[in-house]
């Protein structure tokens, strides 16, 4: 365990129960949303969680913040164990890690105004408690992510979809979180606007010195945005590693599978027909046997439905959990664009 | 499913239970009539009093009294018997559960087709005049007392007082079995009666349903493929906007088979709501515990009916 | 552009909305075409007025009081002066249309395979059993496992995926000439993206159907489109044929597009470069080129003049509307295409300021 880890998390598990019954409910399976996840984040990196739906991304989110309890597992956030605490000792933490979510439009309460809204977290944790005090905090937490503070008391439908998320941004930074939890932030955003608030958030963090984690579905953004990069598959991690390696030199096979389905933005680049996966993920209550990834993989041979791979270092930069992972010519074959 | 059923059927069970008890608390407990000093009737004496207070099984305990209630309950359906006439109560309430039924279900049926017929050509004419007509309508007949259009309606059609002597007029009910005919024409008028306000709460709500539905993408979806714009708004609209009117229907027919007095007296027709309005002048504890206990299952029974239809309507909530 | 009949073609289409707010102009004079077997990518972002355009081809905006002039050329046929019932009999047979989200857009209550037989009966004189052999066909040839079970399932059964497949067997059950497919992979994962539009290329080359897709996406332009027009505030701004639009793109605003939108092969460090402000009301649009007010070179003259599609000279089949010089746009994109900025790039180029 690194000394520089912000958080750590140590086979983080959560199972959301399914239950059947006449009188009294009797559980007889469960989603496993997040199935054994062990990650660092590091003071002053982004983090990237990518996944398609059902892997887990954001659940994993959410038990980071609290706001679900593991059923297994530890996290531990800027030192301290965190994963059953309750009450004012988790109120408490709760300062220190923010979350900005993807619906600008349903996030924000549209009875209050943008003062409101922002300016809540002082409420909360007692802060600022003077009325001009808190106005003119507002207002410069406004300025600082390229609001009007004049705008003090308009309300959210009065905002565009990209300044709403620039609301919900300040919101999240008023209180100097060391931690930032961004999920989905920009998929609901148009593409011009996208980058509009992608860069706020560079900014933001090289100014305050966030540590961010940056959940998404679009590899691209993912890759402009973080300095290392999580893959996930049905609650699991099956690669982690710095952009560059793992965007560079792909072992996992389905690592390998999601770069390869991205568009290009270049017509010159149609290789013809693609390498692509078949089928549909599996239910998470009901996952494939020891390598999760085995039913649709390619490269899957028998082991691989008896022996679950351990997430491991390959020798190229990145750790990831397969017995037979890509090779340099495997990964050119597959048309990866980000490969070298 | 049956599972689903099953539960449903169990908690409704409870719930009468519960019903039950707070009925016998408000009667014994709060202030009313004392049903042995109604009884003696002329025969004020304590003695008599007390005597009469012993038949009826008042000087039990409370728990005692509702302990023999239930056993009498459920092992021999047996609802006790009236204190002031001493006929069953069984036999009392079934006499006079056709004529609600009757007049329940019958105008059930009117405000359906009424009000549905209404609400879907506003819909589909949502903002002009037939539209502005209709609603206006609606909320006139919803804000009209029943009572008060019972009465007008006599006034204007009863072949006994009326201006225009074309329908029978109070107290000419007959059962269905004896005179179907005497029995349909002294109907007439009270389904108008009891359809009215409620076909146009109904208009109103398939109104904003429909509008609501014909919004949906997959109406876009159906006139992508080429369909009549008949076959869009009947079976892919109508189908889901329906989906509320299903829930509201069993709910008002179960609390109408036990609230239809106010028709029944105006025109004279012996059903529950009228037992029961009755029982309460003479303080009968054991009939209006009855008629409770009926409106009260119909109402569980409604319910159940109706979370079952749903999940027939709706597909997706077989599977949760 | 194909040297043969164009199979769609849309001539100065205008569409207007009445509204509480004003009036929406959602498209405002567009033209183009679509040749026979040829895939046409529209390219815009929110209130560009993609998807009014595509759903008044076929006369879907008609119930919500939409307001259209221009002519929209089908086999000859001017679809916006058909009357309904004609209109009906071209939906869903010769042309076909595919939505971005299939949960909602296929009908909760009603099993998959009686919504494709459905789309199959609305045209042809075929006995149920007849459909049903033909519907279960269909769902096998876009992809779907074991479909003799799958068509008698309702659509919260399916995945995203194969509900996507479900609504493409839904349009092609009358062999369309041409499939509109608007955002047809927007609501989906990356790897089932991939899955479906290899679907609507092997298909294409089966049935040999022309496609208009509809996206914001321009990596799914460039896999999928031969030629794209991109629009914004109800034009279009500029089309051509996809290797031209992405190697000389002439519109600042495609050059905004393409420098604002990360990809898997460029620089990491480099802040992506927005384009700055906010898509335009469609009731009070700005005034002569709606994109004048976000453009980093607009003239004082740009907010007064309206910029007419012109042929890009030695370009065939490049039309653009913009006020600037040729050779100044050619050296504009040369510098950004570089990597500088717009202040950078109008610095290195000199752009003549007009006289005031």
């Amino acid at each position: 365990m690194s000394d520089d880890a912000l958080v750590q998390v140590r086979g983080l598990v959560k199972h959301f129960p399914i239950t059947r019954g006449i009188v009294i409910q009797r559980k007889v399976g469960a989603v496993q949303a997040v199935d054994g996840v062990s990650f660092d984040v590091r003071r002053g990196e982004t983090l990237g969680l990518v996944g398609e739906t059902g892997c887990g991304k954001s659940t994993t989110a959410r038990l980071i913040m609290r706001l679900l309890e593991p059923t297994s597992g530890e996290v531990r956030f800027d030192g301290q164990d965190i994963t059953s605490l309750k009450g004012a000792r988790l109120k408490a933490i709760r300062r220190d890690m923010q979350m900005i979510f993807q619906d600008p439009y349903s996030s924000l309460n549209p009875r209050k105004t943008v003062g409101a809204t922002i300016g809540q977290p002082f409420t909360i944790h007692g802060l600022n408690s003077g009325k001009n005090e808190r106005k003119r905090a507002v207002q410069e937490l406004m300025e600082t992510v390229g609001l009007n503070p004049e705008h003090y008391n308009r309300y959210p439908h009065e905002f565009s979809g990209g300044q709403r998320q620039r609301i919900g941004v300040a919101r999240a930074l008023a209180l100097k979180p060391k931690l930032l939890i961004a999920d989905e932030p920009v998929s609901a955003l148009d593409v011009s606007i996208q980058a509009q608030v992608l860069n706020l958030l560079r900014d933001m963090q090289r100014q305050l010195g966030l540590t961010l984690v940056f959940i998404a579905h679009d590899l691209s953004v993912v890759r402009h945005m973080c300095d290392r990069v999580a893959v996930m598959y049905l609650g699991r991690i099956v690669e982690i590693g710095p952009s560059d390696a793992l965007y560079g030199l792909p072992r996992h096979p389905y690592t390998g599978a999601l770069l390869a389905a991205v568009p290009v933005a270049d017509p010159s680049a149609r290789t013809g027909e693609r390498q692509l996966l078949s089928g549909d993920v599996p239910s998470p209550a009901n996952p494939p046997q020891a390598c999760r990834f085995h039913t649709r993989c390619p490269k899957a041979q028998e082991r691989c439905s008896i022996d679950d791979p351990a997430l491991e270092d390959k020798g190229t930069g990145t750790r990831a959990a397969c017995h037979f992972p890509l090779s340099r010519e495997e990964v050119a074959g597959m048309g990866v664009r980000s490969a070298r | 499913m049956s599972r689903y059923i099953i539960r449903r059927l169990l908690w409704g069970v409870v719930l009468l239970v519960v019903v039950l008890a707070l009925l016998f608390v408000m009667f014994r407990v709060l202030p009313t009539a004392d049903p042995a000093k109604l009884r003696a009737g002329r025969l004020q004496s304590p003695k008599i009093i007390a005597e009469i207070r012993h038949n009826l099984g008042l000087d039990k305990s409370l728990l005692a009294q509702f302990w023999v209630y239930l056993k009498n309950l459920f092992l021999h359906f047996d609802l006790g018997y009236s204190y002031y006439s001493n006929a069953p109560v069984k036999e009392l309430i079934f006499n006079r559960l056709p004529a609600t039924l009757s007049l329940v279900l019958g105008g059930a049926i009117v405000w359906l087709v009424a009000g549905l017929g209404v609400g879907i050509v506003s819909a589909r004419r949502a903002g002009s005049r037939v539209d502005r007509a209709s609603m206006g309508t609606a909320l006139v007949l919803v804000s009209a007392p029943e009572y008060w259009l019972g009465l007008i309606t006599l006034y204007l059609f009863a072949s006994d007082i009326g201006q225009v002597r074309i329908l029978p007029g109070a107290g000419s009910y007959a059962g269905l079995t004896s005179d179907p005919v005497k029995w349909f024409e002294s109907l007439i008028l009270p389904w108008l009666v009891v359809a009215a306000g409620t076909a146009a709460i109904y208009a109103r709500l398939i109104r904003g349903s429909l509008i609501e539905t014909m919004g949906e993408d997959y109406i876009r979806t159906a006139r992508a493929k080429g369909l009549t714009e008949r076959r869009v708004v009947l079976r892919h609209g109508v189908r889901s906007a329906i989906n509320p009117i299903v829930t509201v229907l069993g709910l008002d027919i179960g609390v109408l088979l036990g609230s239809s007095v106010l028709v029944e007296t105006v025109f004279n027709i012996p059903g529950i709501g009228r037992l029961n309005y009755i029982a309460i002048t003479h303080a009968d504890f054991p009939i209006v515990q009855g008629t409770v206990l009926v409106a009260a299952l119909f109402i569980i029974l409604a319910n159940i009916i109706v979370d079952i239809a749903y999940a027939f309507l709706d597909p997706r909530v077989r599977y949760s | 552009m194909s040297a043969t009949e164009p199979l769609l073609r849309v001539e100065d289409l205008r569409v207007e909305f009445s509204t509480e707010d004003g009036v929406v102009h959602a498209v405002d004079g567009i033209t183009y075409e679509v040749g026979p077997g040829r895939t046409l990518g529209i390219v815009g972002e929110s209130g560009s007025g993609k998807t009014v355009a595509s759903l008044t081809t076929l006369g879907l905006t008609r119930t919500q009081g939409a307001r259209v002039s221009g002519r929209i050329l089908f086999e000859g046929r001017d679809l916006a002066a058909l009357s309904d019932a004609e209109l009906r009999a071209i939906r869903g047979n010769d042309i076909a249309m595919v939505f971005q989200d299939p949960l909602s857009s296929l009908h909760p209550f009603f099993k998959v395979g009686a919504q494709l037989i459905e789309a199959l009966r609305a045209h042809r004189e075929v006995s149920k059993q007849q459909a049903r052999a033909r519907a279960i066909e269909l769902l096998g040839l876009v992809g779907i496992p074991d479909p003799q079970r799958r068509v008698d399932e309702y659509p919260h059964e399916f995945s995203g995926g194969m509900r996507q497949r479900a609504m493409i067997a839904m349009a092609l059950a009358n062999e369309p000439k041409l499939l509109i497919a608007d955002e047809p992979t927007t609501a989906l994962d990356v790897t089932v993206q991939a899955q479906i539009l290899a679907l609507l290329e092997r298909l294409q080359r089966e049935l040999g159907m022309a496609i208009v897709i509809i996206t914001h996406d321009l990596g799914v332009v460039a896999e999928m489109a031969d030629d794209i027009a991109v629009m914004y505030a109800g034009r279009i701004v500029e089309t051509a044929s996809a290797e031209l639009i992405f190697d000389g793109p002439e519109h600042p605003y495609t050059w905004g597009l393409l420098r604002s939108i990360p990809t898997l092969d460029g620089s990491r460090e480099a802040d992506l470069v927005p384009i700055p402000g906010t898509p335009p009301s469609l009731i009070q649009r700005p005034s002569g080129c709606h994109f004048h007010p976000r453009c980093p070179y607009a003239q004082p003259s740009h907010a007064r003049i309206d910029p007419q599609l012109r042929a890009v000279p030695d370009q065939p089949g490049h039309h653009v509307a913009c006020l600037l010089e040729v050779d100044v746009r050619r050296r504009l994109w040369a510098q950004l295409h570089a990597g500088r900025m717009p202040e950078e790039a109008i610095a290195a180029v000199g752009v003549p300021e007009e006289p005031q």
